[in-house]
C-alpha cells in the first residue's frame, strides 16, 4: 500500500502503479466512469428514427441508447433486473421493446421494466408474491445530453450540464468541427495492449506527435515548428490541440539530428491522401480534442472521427473508432474523407504507432510500480499554451484524475 | 469446380493468390504493388461495414503509386514491432465477369508472428477480387475481414 503514495513532485510525476493496480481499476469504474463525468455514448445519427437503438459502454458497464416512439433519447444499463443478463444483444437496430432472452422480462425504450413473464403465475399457481418488487433492481438510468450530434450520458445526478462540464476553453473547439448534421462512413475497433489512461495521455501529449509519428515529419505535415497551440480546461480534464496548415520550411529537426529529420528527398508519389480542403475556413490542418474520461474527436485534414476509449482491464483497452462526414457532403468530399482515412486508425500512417508506443510503456514499467514517469516539458503548470513542446495537457489529465480518485 | 470454369484459369488464379501470399509473408513488400494493374484498387474492409453499406476502409490504395507510398512509409517512416504474417488461402471460387475479367472469392486466415514468438490469428475473412485475365493482375482486391477488431496495429497489408 505504501507504493500507492503519489510522488511529492505532484503532476510532473505519474507513478506506474496507476496503470497496473486492479484495485485502482475498480475504483476508477465507480469514481470516474460511473461517477460525476459525462461519457460519450454514440453519434445521434446512429439513432436515425424513433425506436432506433445502439449498444455501447460507460467504462465496463454495458449500456443501451434508444429513442422512444416520440424520438426522445434514453440511455440505460444493459442489465436485466431479474438475473443480470444483457437485455439487448445486437449492436444496433430498431425494436418495439427490449426482451431479455433468459426469462422474457421486457423493457420499454426508456429502460422501464414493463412486463415480468408469468408474474401472477398460471391458474393461481406459481408467480411472484403480491409484494415482490423486482423494479428495485431495474437497470440504472443515465442522464442523456447531446451536443451537435454527439450523445453523452452520466449516472451522476450532480454533475453540471454537458456544456458546463466541457467548459469555455474547449467547447468552442468542439463546435468548430461539428457544424452540420453528421453521416457515418464506417467504424472499427483497435485493441490496445495497455491501460486506458496510457492512451488518454498519449492523445494529450502534444510533444510526441512529430517525434513518434515520422510520417508527419517526413512529409512535413506536422512539425513542432509549425504554428499551433493547446487549450486545456481549468480542471485539466479536457484538452484540444491544433496545428495550422502552413508548410514549414525550417530545418530545426535536421539541426537537432533527430530521427525524423532528413525529409528533403522523401515525397509521396501520389499525394491525394494528404490533399486537404479548408472546409472550416480557418486553415487548421489538425485538431485533436479530448474529453475526460474517454472521448476523442479528431480532425486530421478532412478526416473526422469520434474515438471512444473503452477500458477492458488494467492492461487492455478497446478504441472504438467511428469515422464520419457531413450528411450533405458531395461525392468528391466523401471520397477525400475515405482516402484520408488512411492517415488514422490501426493502419493509419500517423496513428499506427500509438498502440505500439503505449503498449511499450505497459510492458516497460512491469517491474517498477515504485517508479514514475517524468512530465516536465513546459514546466509544472496546467493550462493553455501557444507551443506544443509542452506536456501541459498530460499534467491536466493527472490533475483531474487525482481529483476524481482522491489520490 | 463449377461447370464451365476453365481449369487452367482456376489454376492461374490460385497461383496468383499464392504468389501474393508468399511475397507478403516473406517480407517482399516491394513486390506487393506489382500484383495489381497500374490503376488497381486495394481495400481492407470489415464485414460489419460492408453489411451496413458503409464505405470505410481500414487501409486503402488507389493505384500502384499509392501502394508504393504505403511500402515506402512502412520501410522508412512507420514504427512497429518486427512481425511476419502467414497467409492461409483456400476455397477459391471463380465467376466469369466481363470479357477478360474474372471475379474470385477466396477465404483467408492470417497469422501474425511477433519477434518473441507470440503467434495469433490476426485476421480471417474473404478476398473478393476482380482479376484481369490476360495480365493475371488484380484490378480490385477487397479484403473483407470477419471481425471489426484489429489488435494493436495493422502495418503490413493483408
Amino acid at each position: 500500500m505504501q507504493q500507492r503514495a503519489w510522488p511529492a513532485e505532484g503532476v510532473t510525476r505519474v507513478p506506474y502503479w496507476v496503470y497496473q493496480d486492479d484495485e485502482i481499476y475498480r475504483e476508477e469504474q465507480a469514481r470516474i466512469f460511473r461517477g460525476p463525468t459525462w461519457n460519450y455514448l454514440c453519434l445521434e445519427t446512429e439513432l436515425p428514427q424513433p425506436k432506433s437503438f445502439v449498444t455501447t459502454f460507460v467504462g465496463d458497464m454495458p449500456v443501451v441508447v434508444a429513442r422512444d416512439p416520440s424520438g426522445a433519447l434514453h440511455a440505460w444499463e444493459n442489465r436485466c433486473a431479474h438475473r443480470g443478463a444483457l437485455v439487448c444483444m445486437q449492436r444496433s437496430g430498431t425494436a418495439e421493446r427490449f426482451r431479455c432472452i433468459y426469462h422474457n422480462w421486457t423493457y420499454d425504450h426508456a429502460g422501464n421494466l414493463t412486463q415480468v413473464a408469468f408474474r401472477n403465475g398460471i391458474g393461481g399457481k406459481g408467480g411472484m408474491p403480491a409484494d415482490a418488487n423486482p423494479e428495485s433492481q431495474a437497470p440504472k438510468k443515465l442522464r442523456v445530453e447531446s451536443i451537435h450530434g454527439l450523445v453523452f450520458g452520466t449516472l451522476s445526478e450532480d454533475v453540471a450540464s454537458l456544456e458546463a462540464y466541457i467548459g469555455p476553453e474547449v467547447l468552442p473547439r468542439l463546435k468548430r468541427v461539428l457544424v452540420r448534421p453528421l453521416k457515418v462512413l464506417g467504424a472499427y475497433t483497435q485493441v490496445l495492449p495497455n491501460n486506458w489512461k496510457l492512451y488518454m495521455d498519449n492523445v494529450k501529449d502534444t510533444y510526441h506527435a512529430s517525434l513518434l509519428h515520422l510520417f508527419f515529419t517526413r512529409f512535413r505535415i506536422n512539425r513542432l515548428t509549425q504554428k499551433g497551440g493547446v487549450f486545456v480546461s481549468r480542471d485539466g480534464a479536457h484538452h484540444c490541440t491544433y496545428t495550422e496548415m502552413v508548410e514549414d520550411r525550417g530545418d530545426d529537426y535536421e539541426k537537432d539530428g533527430m530521427r525524423s529529420a532528413g525529409s528533403q528527398e522523401f515525397r509521396l508519389e501520389d499525394p491525394r491522401v494528404l490533399e486537404q480542403v479548408d472546409e472550416f475556413g480557418d486553415r487548421v490542418a489538425i485538431q485533436i480534442l479530448s474529453l475526460f474520461p474517454g472521448f476523442v474527436l479528431h480532425q486530421i485534414r478532412n478526416s473526422l472521427a469520434a474515438r471512444q476509449v473503452v477500458p477492458k482491464g488494467t492492461d487492455r483497452t478497446e478504441l472504438h473508432w467511428t469515422l464520419f462526414g457531413f450528411a450533405d457532403d458531395g461525392e468528391a468530399m466523401t471520397q477525400r474523407r475515405l482516402l484520408q482515412a488512411n492517415l488514422v486508425g490501426p493502419a493509419g500512417y500517423i496513428s499506427m504507432e500509438d498502440g505500439a508506443a503505449t503498449g511499450f510503456v505497459q510492458r516497460g514499467v512491469a517491474g517498477s510500480p515504485d517508479r514514475a514517469s517524468v512530465i516536465e516539458m513546459g514546466g509544472a503548470t496546467v493550462g493553455s499554451a501557444d507551443s506544443r513542446i509542452t506536456e501541459t495537457a498530460v499534467r491536466g489529465l493527472w490533475k483531474a484524475w487525482r481529483q476524481y480518485m482522491h489520490v | 469446380m463449377r461447370m464451365g470454369t476453365d481449369p487452367n484459369l482456376q489454376l492461374a488464379v490460385e497461383s496468383l493468390h499464392a504468389r501474393y501470399a508468399h511475397a507478403l509473408d516473406a517480407d517482399r513488400l516491394e513486390e506487393w504493388p506489382q500484383f495489381f494493374t497500374e490503376n488497381g484498387r486495394y481495400r481492407i474492409a470489415t464485414a460489419e461495414n460492408e453489411e451496413r453499406g458503409l464505405p470505410l476502409a481500414v487501409l486503402s490504395a488507389e493505384g500502384r503509386a499509392m501502394m508504393r507510398d504505403r511500402v515506402q512509409s512502412l520501410r522508412h517512416a512507420n514504427i512497429y514491432e518486427p512481425q511476419r504474417y502467414r497467409h492461409m488461402i483456400s476455397s477459391v471460387l471463380l465467376e466469369p465477369e466481363d470479357a477478360g475479367v474474372v471475379r474470385s472469392t477466396a477465404n483467408f486466415i492470417v497469422l501474425r508472428i511477433l519477434q518473441d514468438g507470440d503467434t495469433v490469428v490476426f485476421a480471417s475473412g474473404r478476398y473478393v477480387d476482380r482479376i484481369v485475365i490476360r495480365e493475371m493482375q488484380y484490378e480490385e482486391r477487397v479484403v473483407i475481414c470477419d471481425s471489426r477488431r484489429f489488435d494493436t496495429l495493422l502495418a503490413i497489408p493483408l
